[in-house]
């Protein structure tokens, strides 16, 4: 049997969304197929990856290790909410400069993994910053230009 | 950066941001799973317990009645949609005519189509064997349980020396090779396991071994590793009532995924059009089709486009690793250091059909050296695991990682500094490679002396159980064939089409270097990937050849909008075009006028008169060159074992490369780093686990486990530049090269740290301990 449709209500990226889930959907799922925003990416499903991190409720989370249904009533930032809207975020823009991408897929779970480093520990050693992102895979740049990318935004 | 004979630049040489930048860290960029289309049904794909069994029957009547299921198909479905074979049978087994079509060495269509989707034997765990399309996946999934497949288990075989020896399980009963080789002696009328043998020599290398005064003899194994890509594999398709089959995937190669589904289905390749998504790496791993047919079928059994991708657990079941190797290498020496003679024995796990990287390995064996005295014989082996995919320089890790690992043996058997026994012995222009053609311009000594006098090299190593270590590793490198158009705007911006997939930054490499033909800026470019039927030919985004094939074409493309743009100045000014030059700068230059003014147009100016002279300009451009340049990287590392735990601390790492021309030094920077971190994993710890029953036992990121950000230290590279001779901007191609010498270099390493030699890949922290407990 299908499960009936449920629907939770959320702020995402501080715009209110009613999203009609199925109660066996991930919040991964629930943004990507049931609303259609991508950004964040699935690399495994089950939490090793950190391509889909999310903030929730000012936590750092795994979305694909979060129930869609859990969300009710909470605030989600997801990549698509970094930048302003007339600017880049500081680690976007040098993410971009110091080519801290190869493929890109693993990037947003970066960004948003470094975003709550900086918000907890604004000025991270390289160590700090290192195991912080161990949660992260990167398969491209073997980590060098993004821890770089991170002291770097950190000292300002 | 050590540069010889490289020409001043304008835009090569630079850090420009890459023009899908915003796009990637603004979580805009559409990759292959992000795609939206109406009436959308999500795909799932059961897949065999069994590393080898015969299908007795498949009952699929239960998962189609699940509502919300729209299609379940299997391999008859997949096969029978063609024409281009039948369908194999238990009795065309029987008969051999489920082999007629093959060839040694050669890729079948059917091996491709009974790999996509089990024919009537499943060969790996994980093989699959049936898919289905519904409303979601959570359906989809549902579905699966629903399929009943009856299975007959056979023998399995997942080591490649078992695979070999007499009685070991056969896996395609009607495969024949016979192989005379150092050690193998097989006739060609019994069934075996062995695909093919190829074998390269020159000279005499009795005659060479009984000049040596010293002579090593070494066998090593490595286990299979998996390319890694972050983003699992996926494909979407939509095949329409009037036979058009629209595909979006992930892939490497757009033309090779039409192609190869073309064949599959059976169908004309016009009707096929592949268009490729952004992609989350691939490493050799996305050449391969996997999901492409399964959703064709899918969508043409439900009339509505089919999304699947794959679960982590698949990609390391079923998609290709790198094989898994055994090698003998036996290396002689006079008291100087001078090679005299080398044999070798590579042999390599293809997985469940033909086709293993060896003959890659093979040739890029004893590449660094010159050997007058070789012989190198290199097997192609199935065994029940899954099919391999080309991995990052595919086959030579390997092969390298036992000649370096021998090199570093004699090195300190004669005492000798291990930089300086393979400066005695470096490859150069006009030596004789193992497949008898002499070498262009090549930098493998330029590498060896930045090695050797590098800071790294030069300080000195401190502290107990730390060691240093160094090798070198070549690579190819590819040319093949790349197809592109530009057209200019009225404005001077330029629209450039390309047919490479970007992996990496590959639109930016490439607009550099037509900005750099043309004399424009780079910003004035933008480029865009396209589809299959909007671009020329263009082959796979591997070999490394994307950056040196690309950007032969837009240099190609730049000379025909030079020419183009004079003959319009030509028309404006009347005067004949071989008094008008395109100059570095991008302006037109003709004679001076009656009055004796300058005649001048900067290329935006001339271009806002294009319309008027004819018509704005569009050229495209395809071209296969095998110029190629061959290169050379050298590694350095010091690292701490810890005799506790048995892990390997990496502390200081240095790659040294021939980079040719570094068009963009950050990518190539990144491509080297990226290198290293991969080849760190083969060396230390990444590994498959099979258990008795020829099951995968770590199939998930947590328990195969690639380095992570805390297992590197930053990653140092000092590019060296010699270009290639036979490339426009002396492209040589970098991606492959640095995940060679990283396993050689780490396994000298442990050993100045702990004295004990490495004869495996990965050292992971559990051998280490054996070692020395």
């Amino acid at each position: 049997m299908i499960p009936e449709p449920k629907v939770v209500n959320t702020i995402i990226n501080g715009d209110s969304k009613q999203i009609l889930i199925s109660e066996r959907d991930s919040l991964l799922e629930a943004l990507r197929d049931r609303i259609g925003m991508t950004g964040a990416k699935e690399g495994c499903n089950n939490g090793n990856c950190g391509a889909c991190a999310v903030i929730m409720d000012g936590r750092l989370v795994n979305s694909c290790c979060v129930m869609a249904a859990e969300v009710e009533g909470a605030e989600i930032m997801t990549v698509e909410g970094l930048a302003s809207r007339d600017e880049l975020h500081p680690l976007q823009t040098e993410f971009l400069d110091n080519a801290a991408l190869q493929c890109g897929i693993c990037t947003p779970g970066f960004l948003m993994s470094s975003y709550a480093l900086l918000q907890e520990n604004p000025d991270p050693t390289e160590e700090e910053a290192r195991f912080w992102l161990a949660g992260n895979l990167c398969r491209c740049t073997g980590y060098d230009k993004i821890i770089d990318s991170v002291l770097t935004v950190a000292k300002g | 950066m050590v540069a010889t004979e490289k020409p001043q630049y304008k835009i090569i040489g630079t850090r420009p941001r890459r023009p899908d930048g915003v796009d990637k860290v603004t979580g805009r960029a559409q990759y292959g799973a992000d795609i939206k289309l109406e009436g959308l049904l999500y795909g799932a794909v059961l897949r065999s317990p069994h590393a080898h069994a015969l299908i007795k029957s498949i009952d699929t009547s239960k998962a189609e009645a699940l509502d919300g299921v729209h299609a379940v198909i299997t391999n008859s479905d997949l096969v029978g949609s063609g024409q281009t074979f039948q369908p194999t049978t238990a009795e065309s087994i029987e008969s051999g005519t489920y082999w007629q079509a093959l060839e040694p060495g050669k890729a079948s269509p059917r091996w491709a189509a009974e790999n996509i989707l089990a024919g009537p034997k499943v060969l790996y765990h994980g093989h699959a064997v049936a898919a289905v399309a519904a409303d979601d996946v959570h359906i989809a999934q549902d579905a699966l349980e629903l399929i009943d497949v009856e299975y007959e288990i056979l023998p399995h075989v997942v080591d490649v020396q078992d695979a070999m020896l007499e009685g070991a399980p056969i896996l395609h009963p009607q495969l024949r090779t016979g192989v005379r080789a150092a050690g193998v002696d097989t006739r060609s009328d019994i069934e075996t396991n062995l695909a093919s043998h190829m074998r390269l020599e020159s000279g005499d290398i009795e005659k060479g071994f009984a000049a040596a005064d010293l002579t090593i003899e070494r066998e090593f194994t490595s286990s299979q590793f998996h390319q890694g890509y972050l983003e699992p594999q996926n494909a979407t398709a939509f095949w329409s009532h009037d036979g058009r089959i629209n595909i979006w995937t992930s892939t490497q190669g757009s033309f090779m995924a039409r192609d190869a589904t073309a064949d599959v289905l059976g169908v004309p390749v016009a009707l096929v059009k592949v268009t490729p998504m952004e992609i989350g790496g691939g490493f050799g791993g996305k050449i391969p089709i996997y999901l492409e047919p399964m959703a064709a079928v899918l969508s043409k059994k439900s009339s509505r486009p089919v999304k699947m991708w794959m679960d982590r657990e698949a990609v390391f079941q079923a998609t290709g690793p790198t094989a898994s190797s055994y090698s003998k290498v036996k290396i002689g020496v006079t008291n100087d250091g001078k090679i005299t003679a080398a044999e070798c024995l590579f042999v390599m796990g293809a997985g469940g059909f033909p086709g293993s990287p060896v003959g890659a390995g093979v040739q890029c064996a004893l590449a660094p050296y010159k050997i007058d005295n070789q012989v190198i014989d290199g097997l192609d082996v199935v065994l029940n695991t899954p099919k391999t995919a080309a991995y990052r320089a595919p086959g030579a890790p390997a092969t390298e990682y036992a000649v370096e690992s021998v090199m570093d043996e004699i090195a300190e058997q004669l005492d000798m500094d291990p930089i300086d026994l393979r400066l005695v012995n470096v490859a150069e222009e006009g030596v004789r490679n193992s497949s008898g053609t002499p070498w262009p311009k090549i930098g493998a000594k330029d590498v060896l002396e930045a090695m050797k006098s590098h800071p790294h090299y030069l300080s000195e190593l401190q502290g107990e159980d730390v060691g240093r270590g160094i090798a070198i590793g070549f690579w190819f490198n590819g040319g093949m064939e790349s197809s592109s158009s530009a057209r200019v705007n009225k404005d001077g911006s330029i629209a450039l089409i390309l047919g490479s997939v970007d992996i990496g930054g590959s639109r930016a490499s490439i607009s550099m270097q037509l900005a750099e033909t043309l004399g424009v800026t780079y910003e004035q470019i933008a480029p865009q990937v396209t589809d299959t039927d909007s671009v020329g030919y263009t082959a796979v985004t591997g070999g490394s050849r994307t950056t040196f094939a690309g950007g032969w074409v837009v240099y190609e493309l730049g000379q025909m909008i030079k020419a183009e743009m004079i003959s319009r100045a030509s028309k404006i000014w009347d005067v004949s075009g071989d008094e008008i030059t395109y100059s570095d700068d991008g302006t037109v230059i003709g004679p001076d006028d009656a009055d004796g003014n300058e005649r001048v147009f900067s290329f935006n100016d001339l271009a806002s008169k294009l319309q008027a002279t004819g018509g704005l300009i569009a050229v495209s451009a395809s071209s296969s060159h095998t110029t190629q340049g061959a290169a050379y990287g050298g590694h350095i590392v010091d690292l701490k074992v810890d005799r506790d735990t048995g892990k390997t601390e990496i502390l200081r790492y240095t790659a040294v490369q021939d980079v040719g021309t570094a068009i963009h030094p950050d990518y190539v920077e990144g491509q080297i780093q990226g290198g290293i971190a991969q080849g760190v994993g083969m060396a230390l710890n990444e590994e498959y686990y099979y258990d008795s029953d020829g099951h995968l036992m770590n199939g998930s990121f947590l328990d195969y486990r690639v380095p992570v950000a805390n297992d590197l230290p930053m990653l140092d590279v000092e590019m060296v530049e010699v270009p290639n001779p036979g490339h426009p901007f002396g492209v040589r191609g970098v991606g492959e090269v640095p995940i060679v010498p990283p396993q050689p270099t780490i396994r000298n390493a442990v050993y100045d740290a702990i004295g004990v030699r490495f004869y495996h890949t990965p050292m992971s922290p559990r051998r280490v301990l054996d070692e020395l407990l």
